[in-house]
């Protein structure tokens, strides 16, 4: 991006707040956002199409190849094997874009609260978005959020992880 | 019909509630395709979940092969429409408006305070697939090597997943 003169740095992270914040996808909203910022909604659209068509296209072929051989017990295996070692990639890009929640101490609550309201208790996802969302926002309403550097609200630390980004 | 139907609707709703990514609503998305609606197994979900892994782009296109499975092209995209375009309407308005927000105080208020809710979700998506995919030892090994070889070295995890997949082959 900033190869091709499109976007400065504090564009980037700026583009990344909000796509950090809002549902979706990151990769997919930060298309929208560049595309949108660039060339308006045909950019926008282009760009998300840019985005998804050809890892649709290699994914459907892999699914259909899938179909007829799914009960290949190779290949049942091969496939076990990726979605163990996807649990050690989430795991990282977690503590990745974590790092930070996992030092304060009413983040670490929010963190554990949200993960054993989904994970034992399990809550529907709009119940815990709705119940334990406001809580959280309320907790660093205005006043009580202390003057910091505006690198600081940012919910994960810049650099470092662009070869996870596609998560 | 219906269930296209069905199908747009409930990956249109994951959609809105994918606050922290595609990981976040993977346990949302097992329990409705499995436990709810009964269209897939938990061996199936894992399954599609890994060629997901495997094709560039995000890996949460796998809902593709989702739709596919379930109701043929028409099922693909319709759930693509679904599970994309809700957000993307989303972000681009919120896009025109954020700019205008700079001075409230709430908005980064309301950012601080999702991310770590946003935070617990990816780990309750991580350990979706985790009870579905550490079954033993073998398994067990691979999660552990890989993240550890992220934690210690950038290496491509498309590549990373492809090696993990042909070692539980020849380690099982």
């Amino acid at each position: 991006m900033r190869d091709e003169g499109w976007l400065d740095d504090e564009g980037f992270l700026g583009a990344m707040e909000i796509s950090e914040t809002l549902p979706g996808l990151n990769a997919v909203n930060m298309a929208i956002i560049m595309g949108d910022n660039l060339r308006g909604i045909a950019g926008a659209a282009v760009s998300v199409i840019g985005m998804l068509l050809p890892g649709s296209i290699v994914v459907m072929v892999l699914g259909i190849l899938y179909q007829s051989n799914h009960s290949n017990p190779e290949l049942k295996r091969f496939l076990l094997g990726i979605a163990a070692a996807a649990v050690g990639l989430l795991s990282a890009v977690t503590l990745q874009i974590g790092r930070r929640q996992f030092r304060q101490l009413p983040d670490i609550a929010i963190v554990i609260i949200t993960f054993l309201a989904v994970s034992s208790l399990k809550l529907q996802l709009f119940v815990v978005l709705l119940g334990i969302g406001p809580i959280s926002v309320w907790l660093y309403r205005p006043h009580v959020s202390k003057p910091r550097a505006e690198d600081e609200h940012l919910p994960f630390h810049r650099g470092a992880r662009h070869h996870l980004f596609r998560h | 019909m219906t269930r296209l139907i069905h199908l747009f609707l409930v990956f249109s709703l994951l959609s809105v509630l994918a606050v922290g990514g595609g990981t976040a609503v993977l346990p949302e998305m097992q329990h409705m395709t499995v436990h709810t609606f009964h269209w897939l197994t938990d061996g199936q979900f894992r399954s599609i979940y890994s060629l997901g892994q495997v094709a560039p782009g995000p890996n949460m296109l796998m809902v593709l092969v989702i739709g596919y499975k379930l109701a043929g092209w028409a099922g693909m995209v319709v759930v693509g429409i679904g599970f994309f375009l809700p957000d993307c309407i989303i972000t681009l308005f919120v896009n025109r408006w954020w700019v205008r927000l700079g001075g409230w105080p709430w908005r980064t208020s309301i950012q601080r305070g999702l991310a770590p809710v946003a935070i617990g979700l990816m780990m309750s998506g991580t350990y979706a697939i985790a009870k579905l995919s550490i079954v033993n030892a073998q398994t067990l090994a691979i999660a552990v090597v890989v993240f550890g070889i992220l934690l210690w070295r950038h290496i491509n995890p498309g590549v990373l997943v492809l090696v993990g997949g042909a070692a539980y082959v020849l380690l099982s």
